[in-house]
């Protein structure tokens, strides 16, 4: 089996990009508290999401549908709705994470295929094994903190379909269960979707520097020309033992192009690129990067597949991530 | 409210020596009045072998005294001997509080805990953790007053933290390692140089975060004295104080005293200032604001 390429869309024509650059996969959410990338102008009403499941269907492709928060206490109705209109709209499967959710969707749409997203933090055997036998998990999205030997023990464990992230940031804390962001803004990734939410961001002008600040408090000071990423709190500048430093996670992204092959003989069936909240040009130009990476793998081409998306990559700078065991 | 609020210590997350460790939990036992105490280790497995000789006089020492034991497993694991503890662990018998998904496979059936860092937010989640077994739910640190009134005593205990740094993240990368230019692998335990964790401010100098190895705690202490009753009458029923560099003994002493009505808040909110220094308090996220911030009573009620 070719490798599943799964791309992201935060718009209905970053859906339509997607699938031109040659995605078989595509990923998206509604425009509501229901998905981990909440920003404003992104995702999808429910008549655009019917629409863009057809036409991915027309061309043979699939739509995945991320409804991957936590829902608050007494307020589960926009997960429900969510589930159910994903339901009755043809799609594919759904991206889950919530233990109550996964058992709303278990219970209410038995033969809607249920994903397990990398927001439930699932980082080993059995807490994968645990999703599939409660919830009958057909795929889970592998946290992006393993290595490629940990990837491939896993693969042979656990008995369903895997997805790792090959595109996209570094997210160096096990995510669904970071609490940073709302620690400086009081809103909350978890619940309400949005990590570093735009309300809270700001860009202060510090002398020749920019300071970029969230819910007030100085996360970076870059010059001109220095890479930076948005700030959300593990991308930020912090001082320990007096000095500043990336303490966290520095300003790169992961790219993970030239190990696929790797991650093809380590079994995964699927790979993940990020960015829901990027752009048309972003989507179309990694996405056809990534196609003609995994055809000419296909082809055993083993000529080393030039990436180019270093101009796109979150800061400039390129990493293999937690893939390589020196990383943590 | 006839049952009196039961007051817990949770599992120390700092990386103390053995002997300092050993010693403060002797001292837990023979002084402090609690109820139950968490014991294990939750942020990083290769800290588990230098206590591991001292467990069973520890667990020992504590039940004589008539306190709950409770085994706390890792908030995160990635390795085949991380599973294999957590799974041998849950195998004993002993009630387990599971911080990782990963137990409750091993715990299902059987009466458990289920820990701070695997999220319950809503009754969806709780529903189908007490249907697993689940006995008592310690609620995650980012829970507002409004989730708190409806998941306490849906069913079985509820169990909310109440004093200490607040757990904000856990990850697979070692910070404190990182900080030293040090990796995971090659830390040389640098995590245990910071008993109380390491400070990490922002560039101009705001106190923001403590680093503790893998996971990142606040800057400030929870102090929720002043929440104690209003959490007590929605049905929280056990009281978390977790473990700092710091007299505990008498941080439980005022906590139970605040909990029986015997002392008012106002006393014992000045007792409490005086063993914490210049640490600040934070209780943002119950009243659903950010998490670092302060909320005076007055506010607070406004």
């Amino acid at each position: 089996m070719s490798l599943e390429l799964v791309c992201p869309a935060g718009t209905p024509a970053a859906l339509r990009a997607a699938i031109e650059a040659g995605a078989d996969t595509v990923y998206c959410g509604y425009r509501d508290c229901t998905n981990a990338r909440n920003y404003p102008g992104l995702n999808f009403d429910e008549a655009e999401m019917e629409r863009a499941i057809a036409y991915a269907h027309q061309h043979s492709r699939k739509v995945l549908v991320a409804i991957n928060t936590f829902p608050q206490a007494a307020n589960p109705g926009p997960w429900h709705r969510a589930i159910d209109h994903a339901a009755s709209s043809g799609a594919d499967a759904v991206i889950l994470a919530d233990i109550g959710v996964l058992a709303y969707a278990t219970k209410r749409h038995p033969e809607l295929r249920r994903h397990l997203s990398v927001q439930a933090s699932a980082s080993n055997e059995l807490s994968i094994a645990f999703f599939r036998d409660r919830f009958d998990i057909r795929r889970v999205v592998l946290p992006r903190v393993l290595s490629i030997e940990q990837v491939a023990a896993l693969v042979n464990r656990v008995g369903i379909e895997t997805e790792v992230f090959a595109f996209g940031s570094v997210g160096p804390m096990s995510e669904g269960r970071c609490f940073l962001s709302s620690y400086m803004t009081g809103l909350s990734p978890t619940s309400e979707g949005a990590c570093a939410p735009a309300s809270h961001v700001s860009y202060v002008e510090d002398g020749a520097a920019t300071r970029s600040c969230l819910g007030g408090i100085t996360l970076n000071r870059f010059s001109q020309g220095e890479p930076a990423a948005y700030p959300t709190p593990c991308k930020g500048r912090y001082v320990t033992h007096g000095c500043a430093s990336y303490l966290f996670e520095e300003p790169v992204a992961l790219n993970a192009i030239d190990i696929l092959a790797d991650l093809r003989d380590a079994g995964v069936t699927a790979l993940k690129i990020e960015g829901r909240q990027r752009g048309r040009a972003y989507v179309s130009e990694v996405v056809a990067s990534f196609r003609r990476a995994i055809d000419a793998l296909e082809r055993g081409d083993s000529a080393a597949v030039a990436s180019g998306l270093h101009a796109v990559a979150e800061g400039g700078r390129e990493t293999h991530g937690a893939y390589e065991k020196g990383w943590r | 409210m006839t049952a009196r609020g039961k007051l817990t210590l949770g599992p120390l997350l700092f990386h103390w020596t053995a002997q300092k460790r050993r010693d403060f939990y002797f001292h837990i036992a023979d002084e402090a009045d609690l109820d139950c105490v968490y014991l294990g280790e939750v942020v990083c497995s290769k800290r588990d072998p230098f206590f591991e000789p001292h467990i069973e006089a520890v667990v020992e020492r504590l039940t004589a005294a008539g306190k709950q034991v409770v085994r706390s497993t890792l908030a995160m694991m990635t390795l085949d001997r991380e599973v294999a503890a957590a799974r041998a662990l849950a195998q004993t018998g002993v009630l387990v509080e599971a911080n990782d998904v990963a137990c409750l496979s091993e715990v299902a059936g059987r009466p458990h805990v289920v820990g701070p860092y695997i999220n319950v937010f809503n009754e969806g989640a709780c529903d189908v953790l007490i249907d697993g077994g689940a006995v008592r739910i310690v609620l995650p640190v980012e829970m507002t007053k409004s989730a708190v009134r409806v998941l306490a005593g849906r069913a079985g205990e509820t169990e909310m933290l109440v004093f200490g740094r607040q757990p904000l993240a856990v990850a697979m990368r070692c910070y404190h390692a990182r900080s030293h230019g040090l990796t995971k692998d090659g830390c040389q335990f640098v995590c245990g140089l910071d008993p109380d964790g390491l400070p990490a401010d922002t560039i101009d100098g705001q106190a923001l975060l403590t680093v503790n190895g893998t996971q990142t705690l606040s800057n400030g202490y929870l102090v929720l004295l002043d929440e104690l009753g209003e959490l007590r009458a929605m049905g929280v029923t056990h009281f978390r104080l977790s473990p700092q560099d710091m007299d505990m003994v008498a941080v439980a002493r005022i906590h139970r005293a605040v909990l029986d009505g015997q002392r008012g808040t106002a006393e014992a909110m000045t007792q409490l200032r005086q063993l914490t220094g210049s640490i600040p308090w934070q209780n943002g996220f119950l009243h659903g604001r950010e998490g670092l911030a302060w909320i005076e009573r007055a506010d607070a009620h406004a």
